[in-house]
């Protein structure tokens, strides 16, 4: 069995943060890159099911420039054995679609069982790049997984709902499923994985033809603190600020 | 005059309610608004449906359950090409993230997912504003105005519109596709408590620790007559059944006074209370995200708080 997953890089950003000067990034002087939680958890069910399978890969494959590499390399110290990264000058690394072409130039090239992309990335949150993958690929999306178990070519999993609502689903390979995060603990990696990961080669695949971008970044701004709201810090300790809790939930409650 | 198409969420046979707000969410942009109805018995919801903004409904009969995406997928492609929208909206649940995406893909839409604002100036492009880096930035998002766009509203940040709406009604004949997702078994929670309905939610997060430490707030919380959230790892971790997860997946909601210990604030949360009236967060780590979002707020460890709580109760 041949799992591809989809890795990316996310930004944590900085309690003071400010922007580059056309107003559509956040400066790199205050943000902290690491790799997205949930494609983690989507790598440790790569994992899973490939030893299970008994036999077959995983492999990574991230869309950026150079910065992808250290998502990938990450990554990779968990176990996977190979990594692939996918960019061409054109792509819009924030608009899903356009991040989906690119990842899909490597599921052509790889002709994988089963993609896997993590629920969506910490920092944007926009819940695209696997369904948009699986409709250019023309394949089913199971969105928000977990439990993923494979038998021949059918995969088994539970797919979330809001308000703890768990359908349990199958779907024929090939497929893309995302991939909830906590929906396992991922693995640390051994040394060795450690090692090989730092020195792995990360091929580059170029997408031959990209969607036109419907959406653009027009400018960024620091939000206005909880719409509207001002913080009042209560000082004083444990005591103080329990009191001011209790009477809060008495002035709701009278 | 612009033309809105609001997509209707219908989960067990009943509009949720985002669909209310979504219509808000379009009518602000002035213009018409379609309100499509996709479901098994959708004209059991016209009623439901005739919202005051809305000027139509469309009806699609779908034999498939309200989980089925691909089948919405299909319904939504045959009522942008029937409604010819300059702008689609739905809500940002899992039910319509699940197919959005695609959608704009295949119809070539611009998509913006979360949006938490929606205007557009004066015959200029629709711009949406989402929230990122844990609520730190906003940012505005430009649609191509030369193609419609998408636009998934956050629950609970536009007002709901009033029932007593007087739109025309008809229905649209659209063949669905079966899934390729096939449904083996529907699992629901135990529900043993109903967040939506709480004037006072407790929440804890992964700083609490400890599932016997859950369970000291628990009592607290059932002593002050608060009702017990969660962020999501505790009940990834099995400390809380899920009906007690506040955030994109758990629960959205919006009480009176929602009180958050140990929670430091990751978007999909943060997107589930963070229109609550008035926010208390309580955290020893005084970099939380989420004391960005507090009206009353204290750098404290949650464990002395709950023990002192305890004596007030």
């Amino acid at each position: 069995m041949k799992v591809l997953v989809c890795v990316t890089q996310v930004l944590e950003v900085s309690t003071y943060v400010e922007f580059t000067a056309d107003g559509r990034a956040v400066d790199p002087a205050f943000v902290t890159a690491l790799v997205n939680e949930a494609d983690l958890c989507a790598v440790e069910e790569a994992l899973v099911l490939v030893e299970h399978a008994g036999d077959g890969e995983v492999v990574l494959v991230s869309a950026g420039e150079g910065e992808a590499d250290e998502a990938l390399r990450s990554a990779l110290s968990l176990g996977p054995q190979r990594a692939v990264r996918a960019w061409a000058d054109g792509v819009v690394a924030s608009d899903p679609r356009s991040v989906a072409a690119a990842l899909m130039a490597v599921v052509e090239s790889e002709s994988p069982d089963l993609v896997l992309t993590g629920v969506q990335s910490s920092d944007t949150g926009a819940q695209s790049v696997g369904p948009v993958l699986a409709a250019m690929w023309g394949v089913a999306c199971v969105p928000v997984g977990r439990r993923l178990s494979a038998s021949g070519s059918t995969l088994a999993l539970e797919r979330e709902f809001e308000g703890g609502i768990v359908e349990r689903v199958e779907v024929d390979l090939p497929a893309v499923v995302t991939v909830q995060v906590g929906a396992n603990t991922p693995r640390y990696g051994s040394f060795k994985d450690k090692m090989r990961a730092k020195k792995a080669d990360i091929d580059v695949v170029v997408p031959s033809s990209l969607p036109p971008s419907r959406t653009t970044v027009a400018r960024l701004c620091v939000a206005l603190t909880g719409a509207g709201r001002s913080l009042e810090l209560i000082e004083g300790g444990p005591a103080a600020v329990a009191a001011r809790i209790a009477d809060l939930v008495r002035e709701v409650q009278s | 005059m612009t033309r809105s198409l609001v997509l209707a969420e219908v989960i067990d046979g009943v509009l949720a309610p985002v669909t209310a707000q979504a219509v808000t969410a379009a009518a602000s942009l002035g213009g018409d608004v379609v309100l499509a109805v996709v479901t098994q018995e959708p004209h059991d919801l016209i009623e439901a449906a005739s919202l005051v903004g809305v000027t139509e409904i469309v009806t699609v009969a779908a034999p498939g359950s309200d989980r089925d995406h691909e089948q919405a997928l299909a319904a939504a492609a045959a009522l942008v090409a029937d409604v010819d929208p300059d702008q689609v909206l739905a809500g940002f649940t899992i039910r319509s993230s699940a197919y959005a995406a695609a959608l704009g893909h295949l119809l070539d839409l611009g998509v913006v997912t979360d949006a938490i604002a929606l205007r557009r100036d004066e015959s200029g492009p629709l711009i949406a504003t989402r929230s990122v880096y844990d609520g730190r930035v906003h940012a505005e998002v430009e649609l191509d105005a030369s193609r419609p766009g998408l636009v998934l509203v956050r629950p609970s940040t536009w007002e709901a519109a009033e029932p007593g709406g007087s739109p025309t009604v008809r229905s649209l004949a659209v063949d669905l596709p079966e899934s390729r997702v096939r449904s083996v078994e529907l699992v629901r929670p135990s529900g043993d408590v109903d967040l939506t309905r709480a004037d006072v939610i407790f929440s804890v997060g992964r700083g609490v620790g400890s599932q016997e430490n859950v369970a000291v707030f628990a009592e607290v919380a059932a002593k002050f007559g608060a009702a017990l959230g969660s962020s999501r790892p505790i009940v990834d971790a099995g400390w809380l059944p899920a009906s007690h997860q506040v955030g994109q997946t758990g629960t959205t909601v919006k009480p009176r006074l929602y009180v958050a210990f140990g929670i430091s604030g990751a978007l999909h949360h943060l997107a589930g209370m963070q229109n609550s009236q008035t926010i208390v967060v309580v955290n020893s780590d005084k970099n939380a995200p989420l004391f960005g979002h507090a009206d009353v707020g204290a750098v404290e460890d949650i464990h002395d708080v709950v023990e002192q709580l305890n004596l007030l109760a």
